[in-house]
């Protein structure tokens, strides 16, 4: 790159910053001046317009182009329910829909039970912050670089071989066998739902520390004074009050889940029977060429996210009508 | 309280400056491009133009770019013509899109055949000086890569070889083993070195690669299908006028196993069959510099992936020789290349498209090293190192039979997705016909 090149890059960043501020201040300006008859409405017209063009070109348009691609071939003349029939009886797509369901029961199950224990041991222990931290941390890492930290963790080398992965060189050094973390299947799934859960622990445990923080001290001492154990006064009083939060934490971690990729990509590139939903749209899309296969897999993780969406949505609708 | 004032200009001030002799660091390159001294005697026939451009569109990246510009870059002096080419990973798809949208490209370099067909439409044909380049300096076989239909649309540009069997020839003289001359010999110094103990087992390979995964096994199979079966049932399994899981595909695909497969044949220095899933492609073949292993399979690029201070040379630490026919001399080599398309008809394009077509073009690229061309006006003095001539004389053989790899040729859903996952369950453990017949399903309709 030149250093024409650069400033000339330099430039246009710049130019692009001004050209928005630009139209936004010219917005407001006129949302400033309108008539006053009908203000309200040109106000929410101004405001709201930008937004709504944006999701309709970012969000609403390709939504709509992916779920007609689903029925299109290669060409994209129409086929009907093909690109589905394929994604249903071919061994890749049901694999990584298999997968996929177990990846969903899994990690938000085990991600919260553990985040919550977690924040439940350290609440009020010394040095809270610290443990908090460093649990929070793998939040920190991108899921490609989690991948890349835990395929090397996972590494395999023959028995003859120096060991350069540390579950096997743990093994070897307890006298066993090295083991193919990431190629036996079905094991090898679950090795890869370790990494998720290591990093989506630190998540469920910072929203729900905060949430056990917020229970009333009275209910927990009126509970002691009746008589319970710790176990009970969790169970009754700490658990029903944090419940909004539980459903918070399952829901977002379910989404993050169900399209999760980056791990999988990194760690095995869906071999070995590891392939999730996501990972294979990627796949027949864009290295198979085969966008209406791809589209149709994209449809099933809409289906399979939608409930899941509904269900916090509706949550969080009933919490507000509480309040 | 000044102090303090002070400090708060200080940071943007730093930053600032640090920014400025960053910027002044790069201006050096603007004064680089002056104009070069240079010899137009070879161009005078294309005449000069003035001022005008042509667009070219390919696969080629990185240095590989810059190398193929520097080819070009006294042709662009000399004629006055303003070559720009824009190189991109998404060629493939690309390219139809800019065709579709009216947007494309002067020049396009494709680097597969099949692709360049389903452009014959839209293709223009080139200037007769094209075509007589051709007849001259390239094979039949060659020829037929830029012809569809009978009617000639593009001239080949580079070549690459593949098949290569790389092996240490000291290794080779200590222990008495010869090059084989035959597939059967090639079995024959196997079992040879597998019962000799002279190294831990005779063959290492390395398929893993990220997502491409099992790629290094499709080439395995390819050089099978094209030796054991020749070049009309290779064409035919290519182009699925045969299914993928036809007879002697799976004859093919056990022939690479007997070899792959093969718990006392590999994998040398590395484990067992299923290791080879585990080590990457470029590290596949290392083991032979440890005298761990003997032989592995891979391309002419692999010469750039050896560790530093590996000498490539006949007599050097490692050496390669091409996967035998069944009959000896009998050589049918897999490999890629690429062929030119002109979109557009003007004379500035036919000029420069003539220009790619000659050996003078040819001479120039190899001369910036890496790479071959089946042109045989090459000099193989010209070519960068003692393999590349290697590869340079097997193209320039009369007896060469050429054949595109064939998982560039198929579909993607098959060629860079199924065929690859099939290799990697096929060396996982599962049998051939299983195999098969899962990427058969896979074929589009």
């Amino acid at each position: 790159m030149t250093t024409a090149d650069l400033i000339g890059k330099i430039f246009v960043v710049i130019l692009g910053v001004a050209v928005f501020a630009a139209i936004i201040g010219l917005i407001l300006f006129f949302v400033d001046r309108a008539p006053k008859r009908g203000r309200d409405y040109w106000q929410l017209a101004g405001f709201l317009l930008p937004t709504a063009l944006l999701l309709g070109f970012g969000l609403i348009y390709p939504a709509i182009r992916t779920t007609t691609l689903a029925f299109a071939n290669r060409a994209g003349e129409f086929i009907g329910l093909d690109n589905f029939v394929w994604a249903f009886t071919q061994p890749a797509g049901l694999i990584s829909i298999r997968n996929s369901v177990i990846w969903v029961i899994l990690v938000p199950l085990l991600s919260t039970a553990i985040g919550l224990a977690y924040a439940v041991f350290i609440d009020k222990a010394r040095g809270e912050r610290v443990y908090k931290s460093l649990v929070f941390m793998p939040m920190a890492i991108s899921f490609v670089g989690a991948g890349v930290i835990w395929r090397f963790v996972y590494e395999y080398r023959g028995p003859n071989q120096d060991q350069i992965g540390l579950l096997n060189a743990v093994v070897t050094g307890l006298g066993g066998e090295p083991v193919r973390w990431l190629q036996e299947a079905p094991m090898n799934t679950f090795f890869l739902i370790v990494v998720m859960i290591w990093v989506q622990t630190g998540f469920a445990m910072v929203v729900l520390s905060a949430a056990i923080k917020g229970v009333p001290t009275e209910q927990i001492e009126a509970a002691e004074l009746d008589g319970t154990n710790a176990w009970q006064r969790f169970t009754n009083v700490t658990i029903p009050s944090i419940r909004g939060s539980l459903v918070v934490v399952v829901t977002t971690i379910s989404i993050a889940t169900l399209k999760v990729f980056d791990i999988v990509r990194t760690m095995t590139a869906g071999n070995f029977e590891t392939s999730v939903v996501a990972n294979e749209m990627y796949t027949q899309a864009f290295r198979a060429n085969e966008a209406g296969r791809g589209a149709a897999l994209a449809v099933i993780l809409f289906l399979m996210v939608l409930p899941i969406v509904i269900y916090n949505v509706n949550i969080l609708r009933k919490q507000r009508e509480i309040r | 309280m000044s102090s303090i004032r002070h400090r708060r200009w200080i940071v943007p001030i730093a930053a600032a400056a640090t920014l400025g002799l960053t910027l002044t660091a790069c201006t050096g390159d603007i004064a680089a491009e002056d104009a070069a001294d240079t010899d137009c005697s070879d161009y005078e026939e294309y005449g000069t133009f003035d001022g005008e451009e042509v667009s070219v569109y390919g696969t080629i990246v990185e240095v590989e770019a810059e190398r193929l510009e520097a080819s070009w870059a006294d042709f662009e002096t000399c004629t006055g013509i303003d070559v720009t080419y824009q190189g991109t990973q998404e060629f493939e798809t690309q390219v139809r899109v800019l065709v579709d949208g009216d947007n494309a490209p002067d020049l396009g370099i494709f680097p597969q055949p099949g692709l360049f067909a389903t452009f014959a439409d839209d293709l223009v044909a080139p200037p007769a000086e094209v075509e007589a380049n051709v007849d001259e300096y390239w094979s039949e076989d060659w020829k037929g890569f830029g012809t569809v239909d009978g009617t000639f649309l593009g001239a080949p540009l580079m070549a690459s070889v593949k098949g290569f069997i790389w092996y240490s020839p000291a290794m080779f003289e200590e222990n008495g083993w010869e090059q084989p001359e035959t597939l059967d010999d090639l079995m024959a110094l196997t079992d040879e070195i597998a019962s000799s103990g002279a190294v831990d087992k005779p063959w290492c390979a390395g398929f893993s690669s990220g997502e491409a995964t099992g790629w290094p096994g499709t080439d395995w199979v390819e050089d099978m299908v094209l030796r054991l079966h020749g070049p009309e049932v290779y064409d035919q399994w290519t182009s699925h006028e045969i299914p993928f899981n036809d007879p002697q595909i799976v004859e093919a695909f056990d022939a690479a196993g007997d070899i792959l497969k093969n718990e006392d044949y590999v994998n040398g220095g590395y484990g067992d069959v299923r290791s080879i899933n585990d080590i990457t492609f470029n590290e596949g073949g290392w083991t032979i510099l440890d005298g761990q292993c003997a032989l592995h399979h891979q391309a002419s690029f692999y010469e750039g992936l050896w560790p530093e201070g590996t000498t490539v040379a006949e007599d050097g630490d490692i050496w390669a020789f091409i996967t035998p026919g069944q009959e000896a001399g009998a050589a049918d080599v897999t490999g890629g290349g690429e062929i030119v398309g002109a979109f557009t008809e003007s004379e500035a394009v036919a000029a420069f498209q003539t220009y790619l077509s000659t050996p003078l073009w040819a001479n120039n690229r190899v001369s910036e090293g890496g790479v071959i061309s089946a042109n045989s006006g090459v000099d193989p003095e010209n070519l960068s190192s003692d393999l590349l001539r290697e590869a340079y004389a097997i193209l320039q053989d009369e007896n060469t039979t050429f054949r595109f790899d064939g998982s560039d040729i198929m579909p993607g859903a098959v060629g860079s997705a199924s065929f690859w996952a099939g290799i990697v369950d096929w060396i996982s453990g599962t049998d051939t016909q299983t195999v098969v017949d899962q990427i058969e399903a896979s074929w589009p309709q």
